[in-house]
């Protein structure tokens, strides 16, 4: 067979119908390539398209009350004098206190997990600890609302405002009347939700530690608590204040488990026992029967200012995830 | 470098039909590497080579790992343009087409120059499926016309009497070696011209090695291949020509059995023999 | 005491420290979970699932609520889950060593926490306040938001698993890019992109903020996506800070209702992706 005979013979098998086959390929292609480009800009789109529309709705807000609006305390429907200042408060606090409780715990959970739990346990209890961070925060809201808030008033919270009321600050801090719902039980009930979540990041952290150092360090006769503190902590110091960040950036936002038990009040109390409310249980509270351009107008502005705190806290959260994930990749 | 061979030493004419005729008799080149240069980056990985694969005859390249016998494979079927920061100089010309011209249908271009890879890749799809699929996509068939298709394919590939009766299993469930033939079956119902093998005995047993190499002596007839083997033994067993490189350079080329009784060059002779690689 | 036996001392504190903290959390997990399986099977009836919401004081059902939140959820879906599908696709197959990738898995991170309560007013802002009034359409659009993340998320990683000999073999045969992608990479990724849509699904169905002011809520039974549509979340919002005790119980049972769907979920997803690990 010669050449041409070859060329011939694959003509006449594919001939017009390749051609035409590859033809179509090429306009699949572009279409496919065209279609998954644009998709990934829509990503990009949605997220401009949430800060351009927050800024537009906003604006009306921010233009009359002015950088003041940050910090007035001012929330009144008829004067249509309105201020973040509590909202910002309440959100801050609660998520700082969230955090006091739920980042030593999740520490201790991890540590738990990847050292002294049995190890028949180890996967049980770490699927169920990552099940639980998928449920709905609506379920803790209503626990908290239902459970959690008449057992603290009845019992916590006297323990606390009567155990403190003759030490200086402390007694500011937690001053009376036990309500039961307030920035107090919205902080326990938030750490609860933010717990497997800071429990299972901090534990796939621990994970990086290459087994090797903390066998070296073993070697030598170091103690668990001397591992950890000395070897893995440094180790994977960025990972875990990644990890923290990430919860809290979940923390700031989050609404449905607090707004049940926030108290929605207005007001910058000194005790944490006091009821108030955060950014996203004032939307959620009060959207709906927002009448008057101003009033929510001023809503929109403080799910702005809710987004650009988020926003900046998870950016931190993941360029330092980022960071562990390539020291693991060395 | 190049005195043992001196590109386009066989005739070469662009025009194919021309090709043709001058070629009964001499060995016609199917495709023609001609000066090539390639760089990973700014790594110089190929280095002027010049090699041609006469039709329906199989080309061994031998060489120690990292010698660029691989990515000259790459490159004759483009495989390297799915990768940032690789690039090609040079000519590679097949039937005096480039293939290197930017402006290359590459669909048509790998659907005429197939490729088996070192590790079987078999799609996560059904034996059957596996060749259908790819002829599929080129020909409208009826399913009678692409059972015979894909019958055949598999009869070609020497694996049809070990899963005629389990068609519609995974292509996954077969072994290491039965694997290898379903892609060789996959790359020869597409009715390409050249069929390039990257190692295609490496990740296999002995007996399964034997049943590729007797496969690839039986494709010959109708195609052109190229194979890349660590195995000398192999090339001596598979092929009728044999290019030695080194360092990204061709050091030798010649016919088979040249190459490993009177290799030209020292450095042929050494790695031969044993004494590097 | 001898510095050894302090250093031990220090060490088994801390740890029993971190067993504490272990006992403490499950317990609270736990204990949230048994309140709301006494809570939710003591209010559960048949009611439930036959009859519509109820007027204050008076017993009824969650059937509109349960139809909305299905409705919802399959339609957000429905338009998030492709979005996502093609933005990850975009990034691991075609972009997958390009800036655009990069900035895009950036934003797309933070868009996965972010508060979706912001997602309900970027919402409301371009659909409500066009439209003129809540829908449930507009519900459907916030969640496919919530959605889009997930999906790119987990689109992007599973394909980024597939080998690359896979797709280089099927180059080889001379296969159009596209095709590759759609009939190899999404085959063989195919465990796992069920995983990020099962996923995604769980995350929105328990979804409450975002859909407070876009589809509002409907006393009535309503399939109408250009009408308020009624939906288990916000039914539970609305009706456990009421001050009846039927709208309570009908709190509770809905709450279990949309637990166990979200585990159920989550359970099917992870037990599909340890399939395909373990193939």
């Amino acid at each position: 067979m010669t050449q041409a005979v070859l060329s011939d013979h694959i003509a006449a098998a594919h001939g017009d119908a390749r051609a035409r086959a590859l033809k179509g390929f090429k306009l699949g292609d572009v279409a496919f390539h065209v279609l998954t480009k644009s998709s990934a800009i829509a990503v990009l789109l949605l997220l401009g398209g949430v800060i351009v529309s927050l800024v537009h709705g906003s604006a009306p807000a921010l233009g009359e009350f002015g950088f003041g609006f940050l910090t007035s305390q001012a929330w009144n429907p008829v004067t249509e004098k309105f201020g973040a200042g509590p909202a910002i408060y309440g959100t801050l606090v609660i998520s700082f206190l969230a955090l006091l409780i739920a980042a030593p715990m999740g520490f201790g959970i991890a540590v738990f997990l990847t050292e002294l739990c049995p190890h028949v346990l180890r996967r049980p209890i770490g699927v169920a600890i990552e099940l639980l961070a998928g449920i709905p925060s609506i379920i803790y809201g209503i626990w908290g609302m239902f459970v959690l808030a008449p057992v603290l008033q009845t019992t916590l919270q006297p323990w606390l405002i009567n155990g403190f009321a003759d030490i200086p600050v402390l007694n500011d801090l937690f001053a009376g009347p036990p309500y039961g719902i307030g920035i107090f039980t919205a902080s326990i009930i938030l750490a609860i939700m933010i717990l497997p979540l800071i429990a299972s990041i901090s534990r796939d952290v621990f994970e990086t530690v290459p087994p090797v150092l903390k066998e070296a360090a073993y070697g030598i006769g170091c103690t668990k608590w001397e591992v950890m503190r000395s070897i893995v902590a440094p180790y994977t110091g960025v990972g875990l204040v990644g990890g923290v960040m990430l919860a809290l950036g979940r923390a700031l936002g989050e609404t449905m488990a607090v707004t049940f038990v926030i108290g929605n009040a207005h007001k910058i109390h000194a005790s944490i026992l006091g009821p108030g409310t955060t950014i996203s249980a004032t939307i959620a509270n009060e959207f709906t029967e927002a009448d008057g351009a101003m009033y929510t107008s001023s809503l929109i502005a403080l799910g702005l200012v809710l987004f650009v705190i988020t926003f900046f806290v998870l950016a931190a959260s993941r360029l330092l995830l980022a960071r562990i994930k390539r020291q693991e990749g060395r | 470098m190049n005195e043992t061979y001196l590109p386009s030493a066989g005739p070469v004419v662009a025009d194919s039909g021309a090709y043709a005729a001058l070629a009964v008799g001499a060995q016609a080149e199917k495709m023609s590497v001609r000066n090539l240069d390639f760089f990973y980056g700014d790594n110089r990985a190929l280095k002027a080579v010049n090699v041609p694969l006469y039709d329906r005859k199989v080309t061994a390249f031998i060489g120690p790992s990292g010698c660029g016998k691989s990515t000259l494979l790459r490159v004759l079927n483009r495989m390297y343009d799915l990768y940032p920061g690789q690039r090609a100089e040079g000519e590679v010309l097949l039937d005096g087409e480039n293939v290197l011209d930017p402006k290359l249908d590459l669909n048509a271009l790998r659907a005429r120059v197939g490729m088996v890879f070192q590790k079987p890749t078999p799609f996560p799809m059904t034996i059957y499926e596996n060749i259908a699929f790819g002829v599929r996509l080129y020909e409208k068939l009826s399913k009678s016309d692409m059972d015979e298709r894909v019958e055949k394919a598999l009869r070609g590939a020497a694996i049809w009497d070990e899963v005629k009766d389990k068609l519609n299993a995974s292509g996954l469930s077969l072994s290491g070696g039965q694997q290898q033939r379903l892609c060789i079956a996959r790359t020869v119902a597409i009715q390409p011209e050249v069929i390039l093998f990257d190692e295609p005995c490496s990740a296999l047993d002995p007996i399964s090695t034997a049943k590729i190499e007797e496969l690839i002596d039986e494709l010959r007839v109708e195609y052109t291949i190229a194979i890349v083997t660590h195995n000398m033994q192999q090339a001596v067993r598979v092929s009728q020509h044999t290019a030695f490189m080194y360092l990204g350079e061709m050091v030798e080329f010649g016919e088979t059995d040249q190459i490993f009784t009177a290799p030209r060059q020292p450095r042929t002779q050494d790695y031969i023999t044993g004494r590097f690689g | 005491m001898s510095l050894a036996s302090a250093r031990k001392l220090r060490s088994s504190l801390a740890m029993s420290a971190c067993v504490g903290s272990a006992v403490l959390g499950i317990a609270a997990l736990a204990i949230i979970l048994g309140a709301l399986l006494w809570n939710g099977f003591s209010s559960l009836n048949l009611a439930v699932f036959t009859q519509m919401t109820p007027p204050p004081g008076s017993a009824g059902g969650l059937l509109n609520a349960i139809v909305g939140s299905l409705i919802m959820t399959v339609l957000g879906v429905a338009i998030g889950a492709p979005l996502g599908l093609f933005a990850g696709t975009y990034m691991s197959e075609y972009g997958r060593y390009s800036r655009i990738t990069t900035v895009v898995r950036f934003i797309n991170d933070i868009l996965l926490s972010a508060p979706s309560i912001v997602i309900g007013l970027f919402v409301y802002e371009i659909t409500v306040i066009q439209m003129g009034h809540f829908s449930g359409l507009s519900g459907a659009l916030a969640l496919a938001l919530l959605v889009v993340p997930v999906v790119v998320r987990t689109t992007e990683d599973m394909l980024n698993l597939v080998p690359g000999s896979l797709r280089e073999a099927a180059t080889a045969l001379g296969l159009p890019r596209s095709l590759i992608i759609r009939h190899v990479a999404y085959k063989a990724a195919r465990a796992g992109l069920i995983t990020g849509l099962l996923l995604a699904v769980a995350r929105v169905s328990g979804e409450t903020a975002p859909l407070l002011f876009t589809a509002l809520n409907n006393q009535f039974f309503s399939t109408n996506l250009n009408a308020p549509m009624a939906s288990l979340p916000v039914v539970i919002f609305q009706f456990a800070m009421s001050p009846y005790k039927d709208w309570q119980s009908l709190a509770w049972a809905g709450a279990l209702l949309i637990t166990a769907a979200v585990l159920a979920l989550s359970i099917g997803a992870r037990i599909l992706g340890a399939q395909k690990t373990s193939k």
